[in-house]
């Protein structure tokens, strides 16, 4: 485990390179380059409040609901995107895989480092939002990358267990999409948890993006936090990275024979 | 006390193989690649018979070690494990049991280029490139005017690599391997790429590793090419060591397997190693003089008609007959083919038969040479029947030149007929 870190540490130049592949062929031959990045929560964003916000009514905590949901989708996008990459990042990458050898998890974090530009981008379409509601932050928000480094964890421990299933069950690849669509309605993005009864808020917290989304409005609105929902969160992050680290170990040998 | 160090340090250990194998499940390799697979397969193993798994040795039992210095050339035929032996070799993947310790930085040459991204410039290329092989940034940048030399590319090095043709592509890969000063470097296949000029330069960047003092693994098909760099060679059959030793022997040994010149028609409807659609094949060939007679050996400078016997097991439409003939140690000699003879064939009934190539004077110099027969469709870019080597061509001596002196390979491949002119300086005969 030790030798395998030293390793990873020693390759760490090659991650930047991969990482920054990943960002410059995805905006090589888009003309609106990194634009791309705000469009698509902000549409989502215009698309919720017309119809959760307006028609339905959803409450969101006495915040402007463009800007609860926005803030909801920001974190919630990067998620959803990047865990589609981490999990194809082996399979994208076969030509590699079967060719050089280099620590293989530097493919999945690579991938989940490349997303986080997006994530800057969006984040400064945030900042416009709340000098546009007047809103001054309070200073917790400063604790807001706490939750952006849950999510990249999140995102590289899940990642890692669906990357190297991906390389044996190309299932893989069909269901990611399919669960990060159902997973943006279990999680508190488009309404509060306070929306739903009361019985059903505990089974929501076993989503680690329900303390990554709460706690990141929380810090933003300085609305508070529920510490048993955060708990719940980082619990279950850890569980995931450690799952999927040691299943990703384990199979790594075999990737060459199987991508 | 100093000559003790030397010698322990040339007698470093630079790579340990013990008791390889590797084997594969063609079954897992191929069908298992979805979950649904793998649940019929439970559900078959609960309730009924398991589907029996085909299973590959790749490599069976192979141990060897190589000295820091040496250069080892790895030959055998196609499916014989070079591959398979120079993947585990670089950690790409592992063996199902013994172990391989290998000393330094181990960089593998496995395709040149790999992981080359299309949208990113020659440039960007080489530092991404250059990375996952094991270069730092800082190593990629001292050395980038080098690598861009190297590949001659300097009016493109700024292009996607999109653009690039595939020999661009290589001269780019190459360049940075050359420029890796791995301990260890281990090679397949990559000089079989570029142009002859560029083909030389790889060549010379081998020979610069070499003594450098580094170890070199060298995996090709090129028999000369091994040849030339290698002092040792092992030879890979069926995923066993058949021969370790120095190079020249384990070649000839390599090249004398295919075939063997014992008589002047060769049965080829048992012959291993064919690759091809099979619908038409060829049995059997026949060595014969102009006069119709068959021939054990040719003589050189003497006529050799070459029948080559079919078996089409169906109406096969413009099918290209092909004959190349190869050096002892596989450089091509010349290649003839319906086909370079402008001979349209318009159909070849179902059934047997057979065509001849005709060659009036064999003007090869002694020595043994293989035959490689072709049955092809050019227009459907298929290849019904291709034998490697099937034929071994033992070239018996002649009065070469009108003179009974012993020529055999030093003196070349080929000779022309030809006459010297001495006019004015005089001449005695010897």
């Amino acid at each position: 485990m030790y030798q395998w870190l030293a390793e990873v540490w020693r390759s760490r130049e090659i991650l930047y390179f991969l990482a920054w592949r990943d960002v410059k062929v995805r905006y090589k031959q888009a003309v609106l380059g990194v634009a791309w990045a705000v469009m698509q929560p902000l549409f989502t964003m215009v698309t919720f409040t017309f119809f959760f916000g307006r028609l339905a009514g959803i409450p969101s905590d006495g915040v402007p609901y463009p800007l609860f949901s926005y803030s909801g989708l920001l974190l919630w996008t990067y998620f959803a995107v990047t865990l589609s990459q981490v999990g194809n990042s082996l399979i994208a990458n076969s030509s590699l895989i079967t060719k050089i050898y280099f620590p293989r998890v530097l493919l999945p974090a690579a991938a989940a480092l490349g997303g986080l530009l997006d994530l800057v981008v969006s984040s400064v379409f945030l900042l416009g939002m709340l000098l546009y509601y007047r809103i001054t932050p309070h200073w917790t928000v400063l604790l807001t990358p706490l939750f952006v480094a849950q999510t990249v964890l999140l995102v590289i421990g899940a990642g890692m267990l669906l990357a190297a299933l991906n390389v044996r069950y190309r299932d893989v690849k069909y269901t990611i999409p399919f669960l990060t669509q159902i997973g943006l309605f279990l999680t508190p993005i488009i309404y509060p948890v306070t929306f739903l009864p009361h019985r059903f808020q505990a089974w929501l917290a076993l989503n680690p993006m329900t303390g990554v989304i709460e706690g990141f409005r929380g810090c933003l609105f300085d609305s508070g936090v529920d510490w048993f929902v955060l708990t719940c969160s980082w619990i279950v992050t850890l569980l995931l990275l450690v799952l999927g680290g040691w299943h990703f170990r384990s199979t790594e040998r075999v990737f060459a024979d199987f991508v | 006390m100093q000559t003790l160090f030397d010698a322990k340090r040339l007698m470093t250990r630079s790579i340990s193989v013990e008791n390889l194998s590797k084997r594969y499940e063609l079954g897992a390799l191929q069908q298992e690649t979805q979950l649904r697979d793998q649940l019929v397969r439970l559900l078959r193993g609960a309730f009924g018979k398991r589907a029996p798994k085909e299973i590959l040795w790749a490599l069976r039992e192979v141990s060897f070690t190589v000295e820091q210095g040496e250069v080892v050339g790895i030959i055998g035929r196609n499916g014989a494990g070079k591959s398979t032996l120079l993947k585990i070799l670089s950690k790409i993947t592992y063996p199902t049991s013994g172990r391989v310790r290998a000393r330094g930085r181990v960089a593998a040459l496995l395709e040149v280029g790999a992981g080359f991204h299309e949208e990113l410039t020659g440039r960007e290329n080489i530092f991404l490139n250059g990375s996952v092989m094991g270069m730092k940034r800082k190593e990629v940048v001292a050395k980038l005017e080098a690598i861009v030399e190297f590949s001659g590319l300097q009016r493109f090095i700024d292009t996607p690599i999109k653009r690039y043709s595939s020999g661009m592509r290589s001269r780019l890969g190459f360049a940075v391997a050359a420029h890796l000063e791995p301990d260890v470097l281990i090679v397949d296949e990559v000089l079989a790429v570029g142009d002859a000029a560029f083909q030389k330069k790889c060549m010379g960047a081998m020979h610069e590793l070499r003594s450098g003092g580094r170890t070199v693994l060298f995996v090709s098909h090129n028999m000369a090419a091994v040849e030339n760099l290698c002092a040792r060679g092992i030879w890979l059959a069926q995923g066993r060591i058949q021969l370790d030793g120095p190079a020249r022997r384990v070649i000839e040994a390599y090249m004398g397997s295919f075939a063997s010149a014992e008589s002047a028609s060769r049965e080829l409807t048992t012959a291993q190693d064919r690759r091809g659609s099979g619908e038409i094949r060829f049995t059997r060939v026949e060595l014969l003089s102009l006069d119709g007679e068959l021939q054990t050996v040719p003589r050189a400078g003497r006529s050799l008609v070459i029948r080559m016997h079919y078996l089409a097991s169906r109406p096969i439409e413009r099918p290209v007959f092909g004959v190349k003939l190869h050096s002892e140690l596989g450089t091509l000699v010349t290649d003839s083919s319906t086909w370079l003879h402008g001979l349209d064939i318009p159909l070849v009934p179902e059934g047997e038969g057979h065509v001849e190539l005709e060659i009036e004077a064999l003007n090869l110099i002694p020595g043994r040479y293989y035959l490689s027969l072709l049955l092809e469709s050019r227009m459907e870019k298929r290849v019904f029947d291709a034998l490697d080597h099937a034929v071994a061509l033992d070239i018996a001596e002649a009065p070469i030149y009108g003179q009974s002196r012993p020529i055999d390979s030093r003196f070349g491949l080929v000779f022309f007929p030809q006459r010297w002119r001495l006019e004015g300086i005089g001449r005695r005969a010897f």
